[in-house]
């Protein structure tokens, strides 16, 4: 089963850590990513710039700001396979022990369309290349 | 997190919205802030045994509001004078709390607080000093490092502050349209100082954290007012310039100059929410000196190298600015595009005639030597050098002459040689 666990917490929170206390978060998270790739779990994953960066088309209108104003905010999201539920939130689980203020939402996938472009490698150091 | 470092993270990132709200009902700064800390106290008991509530910024503003009331009732008692009138508005504050706390009131509230912290009788110091205690809770002692004066300095500092701002006659209604935008051009204006004191004072570890709690202001300001350019234009600039700062000091602390800086080092990230806000902001079609500022620093950041750089369009971009905010520093920076596209005598040019005004500035002496030095005028650029190094604001920028001084030199002495 294709599941997509997405994660929300409230940005203002987020985006005061401090660089110390993101890093720490961000290697904790690396080790659990780690572990769930080797054991195949784990497909692309993405964290999200702030809704302040964001704009939204909606009835052919160009609004900024995000979908909708909420207290928590859409921060990020993981692909992951797994056989059914249980095993889900098991990963979902292993995530928020090691970032405890954020909740995860475990959705599951109703089609995917892999990336098919040969060079995926570009993408992968967009943000980071400047 | 394992240890109770949410609590202060929760805390850090509701203050300004909290306090603003406080500030409405108690319409006292000193008070509102009073309010605030106790919350705090509270929170750091109760939510350690219960857990965050849904709604940080709701709880700790109830809870303070409840804990200043019952402190006003305690003090009238005690001195059996009626002191009603202290709390203007107890009547509106019986109002259900989460109406009260929904969108349009905060985004008033905290603009109120920020606009509090710019009041045109503060000095731009104070200004600053204010904003960082008040708004973002940045300990005394804190601040006062940053600012090289003692702690008892810069309290004396800020309660002079708040002295005058008592006297001014804050006024509390919701704003009109015009004035709304009038505060959130004083804001902007206030933040982007924040912002620089932290960008120019980036060596001294006191200073650097400045320019980052100014840019998590100018996000909260940018998520109050989602549909502002110039908001979007200010987050940018910010965003685009501190992404530069891994670079823009060697191993030695030695300011490394753009041309010379690293680019690998430049903050992906923030180039990238600084680029998507700016794109945001063009759309509006409404230009001010944030957005074209940010659009310069953006034309840097999509530049590869330093050879790369789309000096046509930076100097379109400096000759808009000159044209909204004349201003002989702006035109001493487009100077140097200029220099990029037609040459040193052309960039020479254009400074000469800003002599008189820039007299006293560093920078004018500097470009200027180097304009002078690329021509093959060596003697004369060795004197404006000179007159830059009089003028230097800090050793970094003294040393960086230095650094052309000692090239003049080696060049002289290889060619005395020679002959």
């Amino acid at each position: 089963m294709l599941y997509t666990l997405i994660c929300y917490n409230k940005e203002e929170v987020v985006w005061s850590w401090s660089r110390e206390e993101d890093e720490a978060v961000m290697a904790r998270l690396g080790k659990v990513h780690e572990r769930l790739t080797r054991e195949g779990k784990l497909g692309p994953s993405l964290r999200l710039l702030p809704t302040t960066a964001a704009t939204t088309l909606r009835e052919n209108l160009v609004m900024d700001g995000p979908f909708a104003e909420t207290k928590e905010q859409l921060l990020g999201f993981y692909l992951i396979e797994v056989a059914d539920l249980e095993a889900a939130l098991d990963v979902a689980r292993q995530l928020q022990e090691v970032n405890p203020t954020s909740t995860y939402e475990v959705r599951p996938v109703a089609l995917f369309v892999p990336d098919e472009r040969k060079d995926r490698a570009t993408l992968s150091h967009t943000v980071k290349a400047y | 997190m394992t240890d109770l470092g949410w609590i202060d993270n929760a805390l850090t990132a509701a203050r300004p919205q909290a306090v603003a709200a406080l500030l409405r009902y108690f319409r006292d700064l000193d008070r509102a802030e009073e309010a605030y800390q106790e919350a705090c106290l509270r929170a750091l008991k109760s939510w350690v045994k219960n857990g965050p509530p849904r709604d940080p910024v709701a709880w700790l503003v109830l809870v303070g509001r409840n804990a200043a009331l019952d402190d006003i009732r305690k003090k009238a008692r005690d001195t059996a004078l009626p002191e009603e009138d202290i709390v203007s508005d107890l009547d509106d504050a019986e109002t259900p709390l989460a109406e009260r706390l929904d969108g349009a009131h905060y985004r008033d509230d905290v603009l109120r607080l920020l606009f509090i912290c710019c009041h045109p009788s503060l000095a731009v110091a104070q200004q600053i000093a204010l904003a960082l205690r008040v708004v973002s809770g940045v300990p005394l002692a804190r601040i006062a490092r940053a600012f090289l004066v003692s702690d008892s300095a810069m309290e004396q500092r800020i309660t002079r502050a708040k002295a005058a701002i008592a006297k001014a006659d804050v006024p509390f209604e919701p704003p009109g349209p015009a004035e709304r935008a009038e505060r959130v051009a004083a804001v902007a204006a206030m933040l982007y100082l924040v912002f620089n004191e932290g960008y120019s004072g980036a060596a001294d570890p006191d200073r650097a954290p400045l320019s980052l709690e100014a840019i998590r202001l100018a996000r909260l300001l940018l998520r109050l007012f989602q549909q502002e350019p110039e908001v979007m234009g200010l987050l940018a600039l910010m965003l685009l310039q501190q992404a530069r700062a891994a670079a823009r000091f060697d191993s030695n602390k030695e300011a490394v100059l753009l041309e010379d800086q690293e680019r690998g080092l430049w903050n992906g990230e923030m180039i990238s929410e600084g680029l998507a806000l700016i794109d945001k902001a063009m759309r509006h079609n409404r230009p001010g000196v944030y957005q074209i500022q940010a659009a310069i620093a953006a034309t840097h950041a999509r530049a590869a190298t330093f050879e790369d750089t789309d000096w046509a369009q930076i100097d379109h971009l400096y000759s808009v600015l000159e044209g909204m905010q004349p201003s002989p520093v702006i035109t001493l920076n487009r100077a140097v595009a200029v220099g990029k596209l037609k040459g040193a005598q052309a960039a020479l040019d254009m400074i000469e005639p800003l002599e008189d005004r820039l007299s006293g500035y560093f920078h004018y002496f500097g470009a200027r030597g180097t304009f002078l030095m690329q021509l093959g005028r060596d003697a004369e650029a060795r004197i404006a050098f000179d007159r830059a190094i009089a003028l230097a604001n800090s050793v970094q920028e003294a040393a960086q002459i230095r650094q052309h001084l000692d090239r003049l030199q080696r060049q002289a002495f290889l060619t005395s040689g020679a002959s």
